[in-house]
């Protein structure tokens, strides 16, 4: 999951990272193929050289030899002025246009589970070019309609974004989970698989969405890790497994 | 003229859509004017006092709080363990990115409602036994959702003395509707946007690396939002590792975020972020952390807690010594420093 979603970080881009596991694949993709990847923190950290996994994303970790110390109306005007390529998040449920929830399971005044509310979330989802979600993959999480809708993905279908007055070409692009990949289908913005993850099967990912997924002709396998990201999440970047578990 | 204005066809700005949110701590900008004009002094006076006088003086129940930091990083613990031990009620907390601030000020019963953009949560550590507790049992109310960027721009807005400012996030979602934001069509390109009412927290504590006697502070690293939220507080307690001279601030004006005329008290607390991280000095401390984490799953625990750590103590370097006083301060300094491994008992599984 962590080495699928790092691929995904181009060279020379910026990323906008949300707690946990998307701050371990930036750090991921800086240490393989993207060197000069700029990570932002919601906080003011911009382009850390982050040396040890930040239990916040304010943390000090998330200055440390950084390019600019800066402050959260810095970092998210950056956002909405349109210098930040991905906005990497996590969620609780998902649904077919990729909103996201992660507010409350349960009604909202009375909610079975409060989970943290939007923090930075809404905020990247909203700002960024192309947000990239890293999230388990269950029925439960994967769901026809959100219990709440915290973090806009393409709300409705085409063109509901820019309707609702959120800024043009943005919107979700990846979804990562333990199963395989997906994206978003041109045309009706729904969700479609994109690759399945080596012996995961066809009836595995049918089973494990709450949704008609987009499911094309040819499915690809995901490429498999490398010995050598396997090795550096393990050993360098979360050796007490604390986010890797 | 009157009649020039009846022919011209004045357009009105047209509401969209508007947030069912509880809008607190909103103010008419004359209003904020003339609290600031008369209630801050452009005076350079002493402001030093005990944290104890200040928390007396400025806080009161019922009042919407603002803590500065960032939920567990630079974040004002002095201030957070007095208003513990005064018993203030009632108050409504911002929850900008709460995390340690707000779960425990939730579990000793001094906050009942929150407006959250994040809380009930402890970030890499998982979700907050405490917060989520209070909130799923209806003993903590959630008066109204946003974002983020939505919060610092409600401090922005009033630290530039403007009703609102505009902005393009929460637009199309449930954080939209829960929140007391409107949005409106933008007069100069025709589409939707949000406008974020303006933010001013009756008091609001921030902890900074060193200050004056007068209230010149100093923060290093990131400044998060607290450059903003010193201007929007109503009444504003600076809790500082250090007092310094007024000629140390002098020399390195550029390092300044907050002027003396934005400050109503200064308190010296040396390890004041203590179990929260001090950027540059002191790193958060995980054995602490887990201890409340695991504590305050229940009810008996969080009086555990309390009794140990919060109710009896006098001052808060009575507090230091109880957490591991000095020794333990070394410590989290080489953690900051990346000198010695992070251990982080909450991970364990």
């Amino acid at each position: 999951m962590a080495c699928t979603a790092s691929r995904l970080l181009d060279d020379g881009k910026s990323v906008f990272v949300g707690t946990g596991l998307p701050i371990i694949v930036s750090m991921l993709a800086q240490r393989t193929h993207a060197p000069n990847l700029l990570v932002v923190f919601e906080a003011g950290g911009v382009g850390p050289r982050i040396p040890a996994i930040p239990i916040s994303v304010g943390d000090s970790r998330t200055i440390y030899r950084a390019v600019m110390a800066a402050s959260m109306d810095y970092v998210m005007s950056c956002a909405q002025l349109g210098h930040i390529d991905y906005g990497f998040l996590g969620a609780a449920q998902i649904d077919a246009y990729g909103n996201l929830n992660t507010t409350c399971i349960g009604p909202h005044d009375h909610p079975k589970t409060r989970l943290p509310g939007s923090g930075g979330a809404n905020d990247l989802g909203s700002l960024c070019h192309r947000t990239i979600v890293l999230m388990r993959q269950d029925t439960r999480k994967f769901v026809e309609k959100l219990d709440f809708l915290t973090t806009p993905g393409y709300l409705t279908g085409p063109g509901a974004r820019e309707k609702a007055g959120l800024p043009r070409n943005t919107g979700p692009h990846k979804v990562i989970t333990q199963l395989g990949v997906m994206g978003f289908d041109e045309e009706t913005k729904r969700m479609k698989l994109v690759s399945i993850h080596p012996g995961v099967t066809m009836k595995d990912i049918v089973d494990n969405t709450g949704f008609k997924l987009i499911i094309p002709d040819y499915v690809p396998t995901t490429e498999a890790p490398s010995c050598e990201e396997l090795r550096l999440l393990r050993e360098e970047l979360d050796p007490n497994k604390i986010v890797l578990g | 003229m009157l009649l020039q204005r009846r022919l011209r066809r004045v357009p009105s700005l047209k509401v969209l859509d508007e947030g069912q949110g509880e809008l607190h701590a909103w103010m008419d900008p004359d209003d904020a004017r003339a609290w600031m004009t008369e209630k801050k002094s452009r005076q350079l006076n002493d402001k030093v006092v005990p944290i104890r006088e200040a928390v007396t003086r400025f806080t009161y129940d019922g009042g919407y709080l603002a803590m500065g930091g960032f939920g567990h990083i630079r974040v004002s613990m002095a201030g957070i363990y007095e208003m513990i031990r005064q018993k203030r009620r009632n108050l409504v907390i911002a929850g900008k990115t709460a995390v340690h601030d707000v779960d425990i000020l939730i579990a000793s019963d001094v906050v009942d409602r929150v407006e959250c953009a994040y809380a009930f949560g402890h970030e890499l550590r998982g979700l907050s036994p405490a917060g989520r507790r209070a909130v799923e049992g209806g003993k903590v109310k959630v008066v109204a959702e946003l974002s983020n960027a939505a919060f610092q721009w409600r401090f922005k807005a009033a630290a530039m003395g403007l009703p609102w400012l505009p902005a393009r996030v929460m637009m199309g979602t449930d954080t939209f509707r829960y929140s007391s934001a409107k949005i409106v069509e933008d007069p100069y390109t025709r589409n939707p946007i949000c406008l974020i009412p303006a933010c001013y927290p009756d008091f609001a504590f921030i902890h900074v690396h060193r200050c004056d006697k007068y209230g010149n502070a100093q923060i290093d690293g990131a400044v998060i939002e607290d450059r903003e939220l010193a201007m929007a507080a109503k009444r504003l307690i600076i809790t500082t590792e250090k007092i310094v001279s007024e000629e140390e601030i002098r020399v390195a004006p550029d390092r300044t975020v907050i002027p003396f005329f934005m400050v109503d008290a200064v308190c010296e607390v040396p390890y004041g972020s203590h179990p929260g991280n001090m950027p540059l000095l002191y790193y958060s401390d995980e054995e602490h952390m887990a201890e409340w984490l695991s504590l305050s799953r229940t009810e008996e625990g969080v009086k555990t807690y309390l009794e140990k750590y919060v109710y009896p103590v006098e001052g808060f370097d009575e507090y230091i010594t109880l957490v591991g006083g000095e020794k333990k301060m070394e410590y989290l300094r080489k953690l900051e420093r990346l000198e010695v491994p992070l251990s982080a008992p909450w991970a364990k599984r």
